[in-house]
Formats: structure tokens, C-alpha cells, sequence
């Protein structure tokens, strides 16, 4: 039982996780019907900046407390990372918002990697290790061990989630959101400006993701330049296994993702009589990824909520 | 544009036929080329960069010293290529380097490159030294070009399981490996000596060499409670590993092989790198006969060593050797004077047995103490 609770722990922290990147890609979906692949490498380029700066303050100022220099970490990393988003909508999607989907598709791939190997330029090709900081508490509960570092991570995604519905529900920008992701012309002759709303779509999105790229970071204690992409990978598909472009559906898939990893990595070896090793881990995930989509083709809470709310 | 495209790509031709003439005709030219071949980018970049560089300092001070083959003065060249520690890049590199004309290959750096490679080397007819592949499987192909200057995995694994048995006084084992072919055949040698000595084997769990969550996989470990864990595989892995073990309140000690036991492991592992053992093969830096001198010379040029860099150089002390054996760098005439190696190398005595492998085979174990790796013990 202490076993199964904890594997349950790590897949809601990594759930998280995956839930914060997710939704960068189902707003964005949402709204322009764009896959942004570069969504991934925002991550990274979060956590690098972050990083950077923790650096920077540890050297500068070394009295200060841990908990500071990582906050300030953040805060740096959230503007980089919006005027980052921000720049790249406004230079690799916007010239392409009238051509075919599948050309602003291959704009995104290519943004990506060219964010991957500007980041391999100035950060190098090193895993770049993640300073402990961070206080190390750890609780007891049942047997299963959690963080501090982990209660914080999973509370301040559900807050960050809580927050991001409450605007797209409940604030003027949140009702243009979902006007705009209904009809985009008609919107527009409804006075909206659709050039701002998609760029803040893009900028939220950003800032969630710089926050989810220092959390990746702190909790496994490390960075690189190619750690936005299988993350990416992951988060977009936990996004279509809840149903790409719904909120809900981006948070449901991200939680569901993390913990079927971890309950499958964990039992798939016990379950198959050892048959099937831990290394199947991303097989089973995709697996079940596969099972969902045949059943239900637009994810488990269906695309687009916004299209019917 | 065309005709242009056409005469630009012809003249390459011309020019990678004329290169690959120098390199296997004898007194064609006064430059011989040596390849050498690691990761220099991704994840293991500041290991394959250690290793290219012990190659640079060996092969710039023989150059410093002058080298003579067949009565006339040469001049060694390495030339330098990144393999990504990927199986596929490492046989394309390899084809580039046997076209370029090289008389002789330092490397691969990891057995999954170095064994692919080596196909290519061999069908070329050209030695290749590797400072630190140490999958068995290289050297047992039959392959008269396959070569090593490092203990090899079931040397190591033997080591360590034994250690692991014996002075850790380890019962309970589990055993995560990496997949890669180094991961695995060290965890498989591991796995069968720990068996051997009366160790129980709980559980065997798998991961990739570019993950960076094992919680998982740990977390199933944990419900077998074993008192050792056993990594095959890199300080990649292997330092968020160590992180994650502890937070997940494991009991168990953890124990690696040569891929973990480096500078970055404690740098990515932080405080949870107290206490874990790591084996290398050969003698610490330190203790190795021309050990403290090397370190002067390599740090005054490439900054601190990584972990291979000695072996490198080894390498291409051997290879030299067998030159200067066979007065001349045609790799045939190389190739039989290979076997009669008898070097005293910075890492120590260095002979071959009839595979290729070196019959030195010393493997020391060390253990982080106050953020540092300390020497426990070295085993034959």
C-alpha cells in the first residue's frame, strides 16, 4: 500500500508538471488551431534563465536565503520568458496566420530548434546541476515519502490552474480569449482585438511555462538544453488525451499522464511476471494514450469547451 | 550553377581519393593522420572533450619531440570527430575518417559507438584503440583491429560484484542498467559475479540514458527493500538517481561503475552523492605510475581531467609504439606489431592478451566522502 501511495505521489508531481506545460499548448490550440512545438524549448529557455540568475545572485549576494534566490530565479525567468513567446508569435506564427496549417506547423518545429541550439550556444551542452537551495523537509505519510519540494510543486500548479480558469471565465481578456477561439471574424467585428488576445494567449501561456521549467529543474536538480522537448512531447500529448484546446481537459490528461507513467514504470514488471520490464514505461503511457484516442478521437473531455460554454 | 556544383563535387572526390592515398602508402606524405572519436556534443560532451584531449597532449608531444618512420621525419595530425554517443553517428564518422585517409583510430568512448564502428575500422583494415569502451562484446568479435587500453566490463562488473557481496556485505540487490550496451553488459557481469559471491538479485529495472525521473522505477524497488542498488550506466543518470533515492527514503547504499565515478556526478548529485561507490577501472590519477606528472602537463593546457583523458593519451602512446616497432605507419605493418606491446603507460604497464583486451585489468573502487571521491581500495 505504501508502495502503491507513493507512486501515486510521483505521478501527481509529475502530473503537474506535465498539467502546467499542457495548458500552454491547449490555449494555444484553442485559439489558433496551432500545434506550438516551440512550446517545449519555452520551458527550457525558463529554466536556463532561472538558473542563470540563481547563479548570478549566489555569487553576488551569498547571504541571502535560498528560497529568495530561486524567487528571484522565477521572476526573471517569467518576463524572458513571455517577451520570448511574444517575439516568437509575432515573428514566426503571425506572417502565417492566413497560409495553410501546415505551414505554420513547420515554422513551430523549426522555432524549436533553433530556441534548442541558441540555448546549446549559450548555456553548452552541459547538464547544468540545479543548486540546493531549497529546503530538504521531507513528511512521512503512510509510508510514502513527500517533499516539501513536492507538496509546493502540485500546490502551486492547482493554484496556477485555479487562476488561469478564473481569467479565461471571468476577466474581460478571458471572455475575448473565448470569443476568439470561437470565431475569429466575428470577434474581430465585435471590436476585439484578435492580434492582442492571441499575443496574450501566447504570453500566459509563456509565463506558466517558465514557472513549470524552474519546477522541472529544482525537482530533479538539473537542466539542459534538450530538456524542453521530451517534456513538450509528453505535455502534448497529455493535452490530447484530455482533449486538445479545453482547459480542463490539458489538466485532467497532464495528472492522468504523470500517473499512469508512474503506476506502469512501477507494476508493468509484476504484472507481466517480468515479461515486460520498466523500460516500457513511455510504451504503456502511449499505449493507453492510443486506447483513449481510438475511443474517444478528440481526448476524454472532448475539444474545445470554449466552441460550446 | 550546375556545371559549377559538378566540378566543386568532382574535386572533393579527386581530393578525398588523393587523401586516402597519402594515408595508405607508406612515404606519400609526411603527415599521418590519426582519428579520434567521442561524444562532443549532448550529455557526455565534457567526458568525449577529456578524452580528445589526452589524445591532443600525446600526439602534440610527440610531434614536440619528433617522430621518425622509414628514414624520414612525420609529422602525427589527429583529427577530431564527434559520434553524438550515438550508434549511427559513430558509423558514419567512422566511414568519414577511413575516407580522410587516418592511419589508425583513438576511440569510440562508449561501447554502443565503438562496437558498430569497429566493423568499419576492421573492413578497412585499420587499428583502433579505444581509451575506454569496455563492453566485452568489442574485443570478442575476432577482429585483429580491436583494441583496448582499459579494463574491460567483465573485469570491472566482476570487481564490483564481489565488492558489492564481500566488503559492502550487501544481501539484497537490486540492479537498474541503462540500455546502453555499456549499461547493460556491466550490469549483467555485475548481476552474475554478485550471484556467485551469495548475493540475492530482488529486482532488475531499466531506464534510457536520457532520462531523468527513475522515482518510478525506484519506488518499485524500494517495495523489495533491498540494501544495495546497482547502476549501470552515466552521471547523467546516475546523479539525479542518487538525488531520488534519497528522497524517496530508500535505505539502500548506491553503487556504479566507471560512468558515474567523475567530477559531474557530484556535481548533479549534490549532498546525495555521500556515501556512493563507484568503481574505475585502472589506478586512481594519483597512484598511477606517471599519474601526478600527466595531471601537470594535461591541466597546464586542457584544464581539470574528467576521467579518461590518461587512457587516451595511453592509447596513442601504444600506437605510436607499434609505429616505431614496424618503422613505418602502414596499418598492416601496425596491426602485427600491436600484439607485442609492452608500454609503461601513464596508467601503468600496458600488454595485450590474444583478444586485445589489456591483462593489466587493476579496477579501484572509490566512495564519496565530504563531497569528494575517495579512494577505497583497488582490486585485480
Amino acid at each position: 500500500m505504501d508502495i502503491f501511495l507513493q507512486q501515486l505521489v510521483n505521478g501527481l508531481v509529475l502530473g503537474s508538471i506535465y498539467a502546467l506545460v499542457a495548458l500552454g499548448y491547449t490555449m494555444v490550440y484553442g485559439i489558433l488551431e496551432l500545434i506550438n512545438f516551440a512550446h517545449g524549448e519555452v520551458v527550457m529557455i525558463g529554466a536556463m534563465v532561472a538558473l542563470s540568475v540563481i547563479g548570478a545572485l549566489m555569487g553576488a549576494a551569498p547571504d541571502l536565503p535560498g528560497v529568495m534566490v530561486v524567487l528571484a530565479g522565477i521572476l526573471v525567468a517569467i518576463p524572458a520568458c513571455m517577451a520570448l513567446a511574444f517575439g516568437i508569435e509575432k515573428i514566426a506564427y503571425r506572417p502565417l496566420r492566413r497560409a495553410p496549417r501546415l505551414a505554420p506547423l513547420i515554422t513551430a518545429i523549426g522555432v524549436s530548434i533553433i530556441l534548442q541550439n541558441l540555448a546549446m550556444l549559450i548555456w553548452g551542452r552541459q547538464y547544468i546541476s540545479f543548486p540546493p537551495l531549497l529546503p530538504r523537509a521531507s513528511f512521512e505519510f503512510f509510508g510514502a515519502h513527500i517533499t516539501l519540494l513536492q507538496i509546493v510543486i502540485v500546490a502551486l500548479a492547482l493554484t496556477i490552474m485555479a487562476g488561469l480558469w478564473l481569467l479565461v471565465e471571468k476577466t474581460r481578456l478571458g471572455r475575448a480569449m473565448r470569443a476568439t477561439a470561437q470565431s475569429r471574424e466575428v470577434a474581430q467585428l465585435m471590436g476585439v482585438n484578435v492580434d492582442r488576445v492571441i499575443s496574450a494567449t501566447f504570453i500566459i501561456g509563456a509565463a506558466i511555462a517558465a514557472i513549470a521549467g524552474v519546477m522541472v529543474s529544482a525537482y530533479y536538480g538539473l537542466a539542459h538544453y534538450y530538456m524542453g522537448f521530451m517534456l513538450g512531447l509528453k505535455a502534448f500529448s497529455a493535452a490530447v488525451l484530455g482533449g486538445i484546446g479545453n482547459l480542463f481537459g490539458a489538466m485532467l490528461g497532464g495528472l492522468l499522464l504523470g500517473v499512469i507513467e508512474a503506476l506502469g514504470a512501477g507494476y508493468i514488471g509484476d504484472l507481466t511476471g517480468g515479461f515486460l520490464g520498466s523500460h516500457y514505461q513511455d510504451v504503456f503511457a502511449f499505449f493507453v494514450l492510443i486506447g483513449v484516442l481510438v475511443f474517444r478521437p478528440s481526448g476524454l473531455l472532448g475539444e474545445r469547451v470554449a466552441n460550446r460554454a | 550553377m550546375t556545371f559549377h556544383k559538378f566540378a566543386i563535387s568532382a574535386l572533393s572526390l579527386a581530393l578525398a581519393f588523393s587523401l586516402s592515398g597519402c594515408g595508405k602508402t607508406e612515404d606519400a606524405g609526411n603527415v599521418i593522420k590519426i582519428g579520434s572519436v567521442a561524444p562532443l556534443t549532448g550529455p557526455q560532451t565534457h567526458i568525449g572533450k577529456d578524452n580528445e584531449n589526452g589524445a591532443r597532449l600525446a600526439v602534440d608531444e610527440i610531434n614536440a619531440k619528433g617522430l621518425m618512420l622509414g628514414g624520414r621525419k612525420v609529422k602525427l595530425e589527429l583529427l577530431g570527430e564527434d559520434d553524438q554517443a550515438e550508434p549511427k553517428a559513430a558509423t558514419i564518422v567512422a566511414q568519414k575518417l577511413v575516407d580522410a585517409g587516418v592511419v589508425a583510430v583513438i576511440g569510440h568512448l562508449n561501447s554502443g559507438t565503438t562496437i558498430p564502428a569497429s566493423r568499419i575500422y576492421h573492413d578497412a583494415g585499420i587499428p583502433q584503440i579505444s581509451p575506454s569502451a569496455t563492453a566485452v562484446a568489442y574485443t570478442a568479435q575476432g577482429y585483429n583491429t580491436a583494441w583496448r587500453v582499459m579494463a574491460n566490463d567483465a573485469q570491472q562488473g566482476k570487481a564490483l560484484g564481489r565488492f558489492a557481496v564481500g566488503k559492502m556485505g550487501a544481501k539484497k540487490i537490486a540492479i537498474i542498467d541503462d540500455r546502453t550496451a555499456y549499461g547493460q553488459g556491466l550490469a549483467d557481469e555485475f548481476e552474475k559475479a554478485a550471484t556467485a559471491a551469495g548475493g540475492e538479485i530482488v529486482a532488475h529495472e531499466f531506464t534510457n540514458d536520457r532520462a531523468t525521473d527513475f522515482n518510478a522505477i525506484l519506488t518499485s524497488i524500494k517495495g523489495k527493500s533491498p540494501d544495495l542498488v546497482f547502476f549501470g550506466g552515466m552521471d547523467p543518470q546516475g546523479g539525479p538517481m542518487a538525488k531520488q533515492l534519497k528522497r524517496l527514503g530508500l535505505n539502500a547504499r548506491l553503487l556504479g561503475g566507471d560512468g558515474m565515478q567523475n567530477a559531474n556526478f557530484l556535481k548533479l548529485a549534490g549532498a546525495d552523492a555521500e556515501g556512493v561507490v563507484a568503481s574505475s577501472p585502472g589506478l586512481p590519477i594519483d597512484s598511477m605510475p606517471g599519474g601526478p606528472d600527466f595531471r601537470k602537463r594535461y591541466e597546464a593546457k586542457h584544464g581539470p581531467i574528467q576521467l579518461y583523458a590518461p587512457y587516451a593519451y595511453d592509447a596513442v602512446n601504444v600506437l605510436v609504439d607499434a609505429m616505431k616497432r614496424a618503422n613505418s605507419a602502414v596499418p598492416a605493418k601496425v596491426l602485427a606489431e600491436l600484439p607485442k606491446t609492452d608500454l609503461q603507460g601513464v596508467s601503468g604497464p600496458i600488454k595485450f592478451d590474444a583478444k586485445g583486451d589489456t591483462t593489466g585489468g587493476a579496477v579501484t573502487l572509490y566512495e564519496v566522502k565530504d563531497g569528494a571521491w575517495k579512494v577505497l581500495e583497488t582490486v585485480k
